[in-house]
């Protein structure tokens, strides 16, 4: 039993609902309490879809459960098939009918049914979110395609050139309630045609069953979102052959080695790198003179496997940062995030408590994190600039605007997102440092609201400084008021890094009190 | 009663269920937490009511039952045992903790009763645990709260003294609006259930006349009666008529001289008529349809279509109890559609077939009716508001004009689903 007040991940069959809504003709039966129908606002409000998410809910009772629930699962089998006219149906179950083990799935392949069905086993107890929706979108593609596995493959990436044709590919894994993917998805396919390679198909956001029978006449398979799209890709190529892309392209960096394994894999001739380094206004903004201030900004980095990885290696090796800190929620991607927080002389946080996030934000003090909708609330409270670079999302996390994270324009669109709260952050300060200014009108709130630059001296109680006596006795030094006001010069957003230095310094060096002075020796301390 | 046609109906559904409700009961009690005890799904339900939005660490929470929870009983009572002394060291502040009942809880007949008895022995009254159910099997929505005030009755002091008892949450500010009018009457021992502090309860006997303020407390009410409270017989307190008519129920059964009820009540009145005139305009005629989910829906529909003269299409319930709900019958138009239950599909295809100016549903079917040029009303907003009493009629009206005003300035038809 594991006590949770947030949580980053719903059940696997709201994985398993993204898959079905993202796709056109595929209808999911739902065994499950009339609770659990909460899950459509996920779909109608943070997505503001304009449909029903295609799902039916079987909404047993409590007096249901006495009598026959196969026969309500049946019932209501028939009559989604007769109103919805799928393509496609999905059988599954929540949790709660998971123990009352109807077992809907083989229910309905003993119905006889028109269209092509498949049944859903997701463990409610152990599995989550993207573990359902990578489960579900496999099922299909397997479901549909088992028999078409050919006797022995002849299969080749470059068969396009015989066949006098642009090369193809298939984008695969992009859902709704995934993170900017819709317009990831236009990226990517300008990109690639940008170099004449074609999208075959784009699974499952906006395919229909007859559209995943036509999946193995692409010569690669993009795997965009790993989360929802490896499990398929690796059954593709094992069973057709078809080998499937490693990187991901967010960032210059990431989009330029994109290209080159796509060119690899489809035996195209490498573009010139120089040249693609010119493609995003990222590169020249981030070299620009106005760009040094963000060098060595100290980033929080929190979200899925995928975006998580990615906003590290753009952080370090594009804009400059010095990650202090990097995560995620998602087990299935721990070993890979693991790997690159070692890289970066981390370790790596692996957790589905935003609480513990929380007390990681707060012990490595950084300058701007980089997180999730919960980190963006995290942040909000200890007063520290954030932008969020996975899901989960929220209603403002589908912006009406072209928004993507991959390409070229997605690194352009993470330049802004990410520097765009830093320079707040410094507008913060200057607030702080005009308002002694006579021109200077109170009441001034900036998007930080109270939490924002003018900390006087009242806010810096809030900073609990040690100066009581208590203190004394237990070898903790105390800051005196003179030291208290250095401290009140250093700029908000650093204040509570040098806070933390200056008392680690004191102890370390014996002090017993925090004045000006041990301020600046612990300021060349940590810069010798 | 009117000539009102009864219907039920049975099919999918698309309401909450009863574990929604703490969204609304841990704001009204701050000492108070609530611990479901349930699956992912059920803390995925709750952060998702309650839209994503903690800016605090929250004072509900759900102890997520696992595999081998599953596989025994008595390990999942040692592991629940474990979650809640974790917690309280956690929360020293909490003084009264519900363990809520789920659907996955319910199924495995995992005995909350039991768990709390156990954990009260071993806390001795440090902090009390209490139980209910607040699964989809058995309750919808609003019906969480009826379970988590049927569970503090037996705490609840006993007396005798004559008081009246305002049950059902309410918003603060109108609480005390309410207190404050009532004690303008003479009736000066006025308390509330549930309190402001979970260990503040009010005491409760054979002197006690309760009004309730909310539709759905059922089992409430039966346990109350039984604690020997008589229920005021009235319409619910939304809308100036319904609130008058709640008021003066009070009123009599307090003895109070109905020249002090007029005298204290008009004012408000007239005022409150005056400005509802406004909104009534543009309500005037409009034809409305909702859908079954707060249980609100039937006074709702009584004070749009009598004080604002909104026509009726279909007036939907999750369920309907004749016996709190009489007066209410009594005064809604002859022959007006009541659904108890819901078919979705079938409630849907009626909607479109009649094409209302406004449908009051919930946040799963909002847009998409939007998307198809139907204007609506989230019945999730008209929970949280504060719309009781005579003074915030014209503010409960508003709630419904707001989503036709803004229809009307956009003058969208029917807009591409996106």
């Amino acid at each position: 039993m594991e006590l949770t007040l947030w949580t980053y991940e719903g059940p696997p069959h709201v994985g398993a609902m993204r898959i079905a809504t993202s796709m056109e003709g595929v209808h999911y039966i739902l065994h499950a309490p009339q609770g659990d129908t909460y899950a459509d606002l996920l779909f109608t409000m943070i997505e503001r879809r304009g449909k029903r998410p295609p799902v039916t809910y079987t909404t047993f009772q409590a007096r249901d459960l006495g009598g026959d629930t196969a026969e309500l699962v049946k019932h209501h089998i028939r009559e989604a098939v007769e109103r919805f006219k799928p393509k496609a149906l999905l059988v599954g179950e929540s949790c709660t009918a998971e123990l009352i083990q109807d077992q809907p799935g083989s229910l309905a392949s003993r119905m006889g049914l028109p269209m092509p069905t498949f049944s859903l086993e997701l463990p409610a107890y152990s599995k989550k979110e993207n573990w359902g929706a990578s489960e579900t979108f496999y099922q299909i593609v397997r479901g549909l395609l088992k028999n078409q596995k050919p006797e022995d493959s002849d299969f080749s990436s470059t068969k396009w050139k015989d066949e006098e044709r642009n090369p193809k590919v298939n984008l695969l894994g992009p859902t709704l309630l995934g993170f900017r993917c819709r317009d990831d998805v236009l990226e990517i396919q300008k990109l690639l045609s940008e170099h004449g390679i074609d999208v075959n198909i784009t699974a499952p956001l906006g395919a229909s069953p007859s559209d995943v029978l036509e999946l193995t006449k692409a010569d690669l398979n993009i795997c965009l979102y790993p989360e929802i799209a490896e499990t398929t890709c690796t059954w593709l190529e094992k069973n057709f052959g078809i080998p499937f892309t490693q990187s991901i392209p967010i960032g210059v960096e990431g989009t330029k080695e994109f290209l080159k394994e796509v060119h690899e894999f489809l035996g195209m001739n490498e573009p010139n790198p120089k040249e693609l380094e010119q493609k995003s206004r990222l590169t020249w903004y981030s070299q620009s003179v106005d760009s040094n201030y963000l060098t060595g900004k100290r980033v929080f980095i929190f979200g899925d496997g995928t975006h998580a990885i990615a906003a590290a290696r753009v952080a370090t090796e594009e804009l400059g940062f010095e990650v202090v800190g990097l995560g995620t929620f998602s087990r299935e991607m721990a070993r890979q995030v693991r790997a690159a927080a070692k890289g970066l002389g981390l370790e790596a946080i692996i957790t589905n408590d935003y609480l513990e996030v929380e007390k990681s934000i707060k012990e490595t003090s950084p300058e701007l994190v980089l997180g999730t909708q919960m980190e963006r609330h995290s942040s909000k409270r200890l007063g520290i600039p954030c932008a969020v670079i996975s899901t989960p999302i929220h209603v403002q996390d589908v912006p009406a605007r072209y928004s993507p994270q991959m390409g070229w324009e997605g690194a352009n669109v993470i330049f802004d997102d990410w520097v765009h709260p830093l320079m707040m952050g410094l507008e913060e300060h200057l607030i702080g440092m005009f308002r002694h200014d006579f021109e200077f009108i109170d009441g001034h709130q900036s998007h930080l609201g109270h939490l924002g630059g003018h900390q006087d001296k009242e806010e810096l109680d809030e900073l609990e400084l040690n100066s009581g006596n208590e203190n004394l006795a237990e070898n903790i030094p105390i800051w005196t008021d003179e030291g208290k006001a250095e401290l009140n010069k250093i700029p908000f957003f650093v204040r509570g890094k040098v806070r933390n230095n200056t008392e680690k310094y004191a102890k370390q060096a014996g002090c017993r009190k925090i004045d000006s002075e041990t301020l600046y020796d612990a300021k060349s301390h940590f810069k010798a | 009663m009117g000539g009102e046609t009864l219907l039920k109906e049975t099919g999918p559904r698309e309401v909450f269920c009863g574990l929604t409700s703490i969204v609304w009961l841990h704001r009204r009690m701050p000492d108070a937490f609530f611990l479901v005890v349930g699956s992912r799904t059920c803390a995925h339900l709750i952060q998702s009511a309650a839209g994503v939005m903690i800016f605090a660490e929250p004072r509900f929470g759900t102890a997520i039952l696992e595999e081998r929870d599953l596989a025994g009983l008595a390990d999942a009572h040692e592991e629940l045992d474990r979650v809640v002394k974790n917690l309280l060291e956690r929360r020293p502040e909490i003084r009264t903790l519900f363990l809520v009942g789920s659907c996955p809880s319910e199924v495995i007949k995992l005995d909350l009763a039991r768990v709390a008895q156990r954990l009260n022995t071993v806390l001795k009254g440090k902090v009390t645990v209490l139980n209910y159910s607040g699964s989809g099997i058995e309750t919808t929505f609003t019906q969480g709260e009826d379970g988590a005030l049927k569970a503090l009755i037996p705490l609840m002091p006993s007396s005798d003294q004559k008081q009246l008892l305002l049950v059902g949450t309410l918003a603060n500010p109108v609480e005390d609006r309410l207190i404050n009018l009532f004690k303008r009457l003479g009736i000066e021992n006025v308390s509330s259930f549930p309190p402001r502090q979970s260990t503040n309860l009010p005491s409760i006997g054979s002197g006690t006349k309760v009004l309730l303020t909310q539709p759905y407390l059922g089992d409430t009410a039966r346990e109350l009666i039984a604690k020997g409270a008589e229920i005021l017989k009235a319409p619910f307190p939304l809308g100036v008529e319904g609130s008058t008519l709640w008021m003066k129920a009070a009123a009599d059964a307090f003895n109070i001289k109905s020249l002090l009820f007029e005298s204290t009540v008009q004012p408000l009145i007239l005022r409150a008529k005056k400005a509802l005139e406004s909104q009534k305009e543009k309500l005037q005629g409009k034809r409305i349809f909702l859908l079954p989910e707060s249980q609100l829906e039937i006074p709702l529909a009584r004070f749009l279509s009598r004080e604002c003269g909104m026509e009726l299409i279909e007036v939907g319930t999750p369920y309907l109890n004749k016996g709190l709900m009489g007066s209410e019958l009594d005064l809604l138009p002859k022959n007006v559609r009541i659904v108890e239950g819901q078919h979705v599909e079938n409630q849907l295809d009626r909607v479109r077939g009649e094409q209302p100016d406004l449908v009051v549903c919930g946040m799963g079917l909002a847009n998409p009716l939007e998307a198809e040029g139907i204007s609506t009303k989230w019945s999730i907003e008209l929970v949280f508001s504060p719309i009781h009493g005579i003074d915030q009629a014209t503010d409960l009206a508003e709630l419904f004009a707001r989503p036709l005003n803004r229809h009307q300035l956009l003058n969208h038809k029917q807009l591409t689903p996106a």
